[in-house]
């Protein structure tokens, strides 16, 4: 049984008071919970504040370039799928300068699990629009306010019919926990949109703001009616739900890959006899 | 006479373009050229310039915007660093190859992984190819100057080339010095009017950018590049004279420092140019006759040019501030492609120094000096290329 003592990595050089550190602390908890041990599972990132993530855990960590998480996850799940592969990422990460691998990540439908601190602003830059920044919103790189249309990732995923597509509030760590674990436990690519206060750049989207707005989701909603789902995920602005906006059943890209589907391929031992068999079928 | 400021690399930059007032930057943040594009915004929010800025979603955006922009008729600029500049590579060669006389600032940064935020010239060297012009400047005011020039030299209609102004990340790029800023209309005067060449709004005129060229024309293509930067090195000078009658500071294809009756010398670009100098003038002073060459415009590279700077000399450390690995460093590579054209050879060596923001201190260059001594004196180099600076 892990002790949240084995989760401890490098001290987090985030501002105080920022939302990461409810994330931090509870995927410690969780992962305790679930009886996971730091050396079972593998935590792939990008570039960012939420990417600096994998430095905090203690556990096995790729951290690769700015918007490339994605496809790095998927190619360690490939070679190991018998290990769990989490993404933590930020909104510009993954929405913006990733924001093509998220498209073709949920179609592929990997068994990775994909958390974003999404505090709809580029902190590691210091304050930059994100994909999902609010119309208007303004920054020094924005000083007429942002043109363009807010980013809606959970419509965006129900479009793109993923296969698990949930929101949760930094600051609610009960629901938090619980979209953690429920992830973890789907097969199939999961995304956890994580709304997360940025406390020196993002001054609209503040704790406050979210408090305000953010409700559960009532217990008998039917997360797998797609169209109730769209509109669910449409919703933003006065109310914005938390919880498990939608799900399926399609089947992970690692069941349908014959040579990996009944062993995954770091476990599968290189046979140059068979290989020459295989050879001598082309003459 | 224009302003005496204390300012950052960064800013210097933001300035120029805000003289400049191009009609269109794309761009994307990335430290630490980030401020560069955030200070240039400012003027952006309060009406200093008229330039449209828009933030994109990736480098590989930015410079595909900058290059529609360019060909559409505007005058373009963005700035970027590191892995900023490796993800617009594919994007650089259409610039160049489209001849679209772009002006990019880049703030060398080391590049991953592992991942640094901090000062070299790997990101710079990594494009050495592309067809861009690169100038790489010493200190904020040569970053200020190299702008400014830039323009005028990329936009000359001789050669429509994009062109590169380089500083090093956080040591010039954050650091406060003084700088001797231009007068606006100064800069308008120098710089001139754009002018449009074979631009995609000139309805009248319909034009095509970068169709299919298969093995009947790609070769003479690339030979006509080729030849363009050819023309480069006299513009670069032609311009640089004009900017000396305006300002009185002189720039050319390359700097020398106590070269001329120098028997040893190190050959070294951008910030570490300046230590190096300092460490010189204390071993002229013991009576060691040592100079320097500190290369400005490293595309297209003056070979010549260098070759006869550099011939009289018995021995030469050329400082490579990024590596080719498993080859010599890039610097080096140009530096004895140069010698090659020498009657007699001097002896070259290649020192590897300050990657990802590693200081280059006095001691490196006495040590590099130290052993240029003996190899003048023995005439035999013992180890071609190495790392100096290294934690054992
Ligand atoms: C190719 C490239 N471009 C730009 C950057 C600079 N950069 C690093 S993180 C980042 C944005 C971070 O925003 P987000 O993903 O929302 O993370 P946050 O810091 O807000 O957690 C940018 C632009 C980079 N590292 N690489
Ligand atoms: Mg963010």
């Amino acid at each position: 049984m892990p002790s949240l003592q084995d989760y401890k990595g490098q001290d987090p050089a985030w501002c105080p008071g920022c939302g990461n550190f409810g994330i931090l602390n509870t995927f410690r908890d969780a992962m305790v919970e679930l009886d996971m041990n730091p050396h079972q599972f593998t935590v792939v990132s990008g570039i960012g504040q939420a990417a600096k993530f994998p430095h905090y855990i203690k556990c096995n960590t790729f951290n690769g370039l700015h918007g490339r998480a994605l496809p790095v996850a998927t190619g360690i799940r490939l070679a190991n799928h018998e290990q769990p592969v989490m993404v933590f990422t930020g909104d510009g990460d993954c929405y913006g300068e990733g924001g093509n691998h998220f498209i073709h990540t949920m179609r592929r439908n990997i068994n990775v699990k994909l958390f974003v601190h999404d505090n709809q602003i580029y902190g590691l830059t210091k304050g930059q629009a994100s994909p999902t920044s609010m119309e208007g919103m303004k920054t020094k790189n924005q000083p007429f306010g942002v043109f363009s249309e807010q980013m809606s990732p959970m419509a965006l995923a129900v479009a793109m019919d993923c296969s698990f597509v949930a929101r949760t509030f930094a600051a609610d760590s009960e629901h938090l926990k619980a979209m953690i674990k429920a992830a973890l436990n789907h097969n199939g690519f999961t995304l956890v949109d994580i709304l997360q206060p940025c406390v020196t750049f993002n001054k609209i989207n503040t704790f406050q703001w979210y408090k305000e707005r953010v409700y559960h989701i009532e217990p008998d909603y039917d997360p797998e009616n797609r169209v109730q789902a769209f509109q669910r995920a449409l919703e933003w602005g006065d109310r914005i739900p938390l919880g498990i906006l939608y799900k399926n059943n399609r089947p992970a890209l690692e069941d349908r890959i014959p040579i990996i589907s009944n062993k995954s391929l770091l476990k599968q031992q290189l046979n140059p006899l068979k290989l020459e068999e295989t050879l001598r079928e082309f003459y | 006479m224009g302003d005496i400021v204390a300012v950052t690399g960064n800013e210097a930059c933001a300035q120029a373009f805000k003289q400049i007032n191009p009609d269109v930057c794309a761009a994307y943040p990335i430290t630490p050229a980030t401020d560069l594009m955030q200070r240039f915004s400012s003027f952006v929010n309060d009406g200093k310039v008229d330039t449209e800025l828009v933030l994109v979603e990736s480098e590989h955006s930015a410079m595909s915007a900058c290059i529609g922009a360019a060909a559409a008729g505007g005058r373009v600029a963005t700035a970027t660093s590191s892995q900023g500049l490796a993800l617009m590579w594919e994007m650089l060669y259409i610039a160049a190859g489209t001849r679209l006389p772009i002006i990019m600032p880049l703030v060398n940064r080391a590049l991953s992984a592992p991942l640094n935020i901090h000062g070299d010239h790997s990101d710079g060297m990594g494009a050495r190819d592309t067809g861009w012009i690169q100038l790489y400047s010493e200190n904020a005011q040569e970053a200020y100057d190299n702008t400014i020039q830039a323009f005028r030299i990329a936009e000359h209609l001789d050669i429509r080339v994009p062109a590169m102004v380089c500083m090093d990340g956080f040591i010039v790029s954050h650091s406060i010095e003084r700088v001797e800023y231009i007068d606006d209309a100064d800069v308008k005067k120098f710089v001139g009017e754009f002018q449009a060449v074979n631009p995609l709004l000139d309805m009248d005129k319909p034009k095509s950018y970068g169709p299919l060229i298969l093995t009947d024309m790609y070769h003479e293509y690339k030979r006509a590049q080729h030849e363009v930067m050819t023309k480069v090195p006299n513009i670069v000078r032609e311009v640089a004279a004009d900017f000396e009658k305006m300002t009185g500071r002189k720039y050319d294809l390359f700097e020398t420092y106590r070269l001329d009756d120098a028997e040893i010398a190190v050959v070294v670009m951008s910030s570490a140019a300046g230590t190096t100098k300092d460490i010189i003038d204390q071993y002229r002073e013991k009576g060691i006759k040592v100079g320097l060459l500190k290369p400005r415009m490293f595309r297209p590279f003056p070979f010549l040019e260098i070759a006869e700077a550099l011939q009289h000399l018995k021995a030469i450390a050329v400082l490579d501030r990024a590596d080719s690995f498993g080859g010599y460093g890039p610097l080096f590579s140009e530096i004895t492609g140069a010698v090659m054209s020498m009657n007699s050879k001097p002896a070259v060596i290649n020192k590897i120094f300050g990657l990802g923001g590693r200081d280059y201190l006095p001691d490196q260059a006495e040590q590099v000096l130290d052993e240029l001594v003996t190899i003048a004196k023995t005439g035999k180099v013992e180890t071609i290329k190495e790392y100096i600076g290294v934690r054992e």
